[in-house]
């Protein structure tokens, strides 16, 4: 029912948002045993896999409905080129403030792509992402749990928390990197794009940081850092993805 | 799962039951026989409360430390299915720290100072996670093998006498299952696969097989006087006999497959029906436990650098107005 230049876009919109995900969970899934504290170490494991579970839904999709090729190949065979993660994921786990402020960035703006993808015009995405908006709403929470909790508790958690999203605001700008065709699935009713979600975030942020006692950047001052979409990439996604796929590519025809 | 089989005790520490009220004891004992459960506010000796949180300390440990070797895994699992597997996995060793410490804790001793104990090197955990884990199929014996070991040592001693204990050892042996599933999994898979994916696990096994035989700690006949213990179900089955229901239930598993487990001397004895096997080298096991294993510096550090890192978040949440409270678990 849709055109060729339609799926190709839902194909862009697809891989990058599978993409992010498969990253920010292998990133957030290295929490496990270093932790801060026991319960975050629980909740950090349980969020990344959520996150890679979402991943391998919209590859799935990809597979299923779009004519790529099976999830794990997407994940483990592809080259550093032929990514589309956005930076903010690509990042190193760093310390907790760091990994914090990005879990607080990304999920909001998941949570915002999967509420409005859940009524898509698509259908294997609508479905997909009625059944993503329900996990997402526990990982907001828990971020803006923890961003008020640490933004009211000592001065070196409200210093160290500030410092994480002044520095790190362009990356997660970066995530709403426009792409072609988005305007295709902005008039079918696919997908209300990446400006539209830019702006609902930049609401949803403004509002945790206040009740946080943070400071918002203002956004109009900040340069987007963007090229992921493309195929460009930070210095840390070719080491990730090279550990990432260590066992797999020992044999990619063997049964693992 | 991973609680040690063998539980490290320093001698030194032990306190005298004789100076115990021998009217409480008796009750004490007496309850015990019946099958009763003891609770954290109950009456129990001194030396009873401190073989616990020894005990339950040192399987605590041994949950997070052990998350250290199968975790630098994850981010290397083949495929969807495994990487996802293995997350989950870890994570519940992790959550039966959590569940652990909490037991422990209704003991009288904080989780901060288990903690503090455990990277200060006063307080010990399975010697099994001081050996390095060094390809895919390290993660293979670990679930599938060591895993094993643990419920075998767990579901006897979720028969104890302590009640949150064996709550949580209830809840942990359910999960222990899935866990044993997993690594025979991956297990059987590498086992049957392609000649490189054999060689591996072959090899871990080869690795590991020692560290195995040393899970349950040495022989009933060269440990100490453990009647104390086992009369209060602290303790509830010997080295020896858990041992040999391991090799009666997995020597059949490994060899089903094909791998050839690395001792020309393990046999079951058709007259005694008691498996023969070559002792591992004790002086080793006795080393690891000392702190001079290829990986305890390595763990500790780790540990220590996790504990430094977070120490502003922990900081951060603590409320001035908050006060410890003992959780009856």
């Amino acid at each position: 029912m849709f055109n060729k230049e339609t799926l190709d876009a839902v194909r862009l919109l697809l891989l990058f948002q599978a993409d992010d995900h498969l990253i920010i969970g292998h990133r957030n899934s290295e929490w496990t045993g270093l932790g801060p504290i026991l319960e975050e170490d629980i909740a950090f494991s349980s969020i990344a896999q959520d996150k890679i579970g979402h991943a391998l839904g919209l590859y799935s999709i990809l597979n299923e409905n779009l004519g790529e090729a099976d999830p794990d190949t997407l994940a483990f065979m592809r080259n550093e080129t032929d990514f589309t993660s956005s930076h903010l994921v690509e990042l190193p786990i760093g310390e907790y403030d760091f990994s914090l402020v990005r879990h607080l960035f990304f999920d909001l703006a998941a949570h915002i792509r999967f509420e409005d993808l859940a009524t898509s015009a698509f259908d294997p995405v609508a479905k997909l992402a009625r059944k993503v908006k329900g996990e997402i709403k526990y990982h907001v929470f828990h971020a803006n749990t923890f961003i008020k909790q640490l933004g009211h508790g000592s001065e070196e958690s409200k210093a160290r928390l500030q410092s994480a999203i002044n520095q790190n605001f362009g990356l997660a700008l970066g995530m709403f990197e426009s792409f072609e065709g988005e305007q295709l699935l902005i008039d079918q009713g696919i997908y209300k794009g990446e400006a539209a979600i830019r702006e609902a975030w930049l609401g949803e942020v403004q509002a945790v940081l206040l009740e946080a006692g943070l400071k918002m950047p203002d956004a109009s001052k900040v340069e987007p850092v963007l090229g992921g979409r493309k195929g460009f990439h930070t210095e840390y996604l070719q080491p990730l993805l090279d550990e990432m796929t260590e066992v797999f590519r020992v044999d990619p025809a063997a049964e693992w | 799962m991973y609680g040690g089989g063998y539980i490290h005790d320093d001698q030194k520490k032990k306190t005298d039951i004789t100076a115990e009220d021998p009217a409480l004891l008796a009750e004490f004992e007496a309850r015990i026989a019946r099958g009763e459960k003891i609770e954290p506010r109950d009456w129990m000796p001194a030396e009873y409360r401190r073989q616990l949180i020894r005990m339950i300390e040192q399987h605590a440990h041994s949950e997070i430390i052990g998350a250290l070797p199968e975790g630098t895994w994850i981010t290397r699992a083949p495929g969807f299915r495994r990487k996802l597997a293995l997350m989950a996995k870890v994570q519940d060793e992790v959550g039966h720290a959590q569940l652990l410490y909490s037991a422990a804790e209704t003991l009288g001793k904080s989780r901060e100072d288990m903690i503090n104990d455990l990277i200060n090197g006063k307080s010990k955990y399975s010697n099994v996670f001081n050996y390095p884990s060094k390809t895919w199929a390290d993660v293979a014996v670990i679930g599938f093998l060591i895993d094993a070991a643990a419920i075998v040592n767990q579901v006897a001693n979720s028969k104890g006498s302590y009640g949150p204990y064996c709550r949580a050892l209830e809840r942990i042996c359910y999960e222990e299952s899935f866990h044993l599933k997993q690594g025979h999994s991956i297990f059987v898979y590498l086992a049957t696969g392609t000649p490189t994916q054999r060689a591996m696990v072959q090899d871990a096994l080869n690795r590991w097989w020692q560290p195995i035989m040393h899970f349950f700690g040495p022989s009933d006949k060269m440990s100490q006087h453990t009647e104390t213990l086992m009369r209060w179900k602290v303790k509830m089955a010997s080295n020896d006999d858990m041992r040999q229901q391991f090799l009666n239930m997995y020597v059949p598993k490994i060899r089903e497959v094909g791998i050839v487990i690395p001792d020309p001397n393990l046999r079951k004895n058709p007259e005694t029906n008691m498996w023969e096997f070559t002792e591992p080298d004790w002086n080793e096991f006795y080393e690891v436990i000392k702190g001079n294993g290829p990986c305890n510096a390595e763990r500790l550090a780790v540990r220590r650098a996790a504990e430094d890192n977070g120490a502003w978040v922990r900081a951060a949440l603590r409320k001035a107005d908050q006060h410890y409270v003992t959780p009856l678990a």
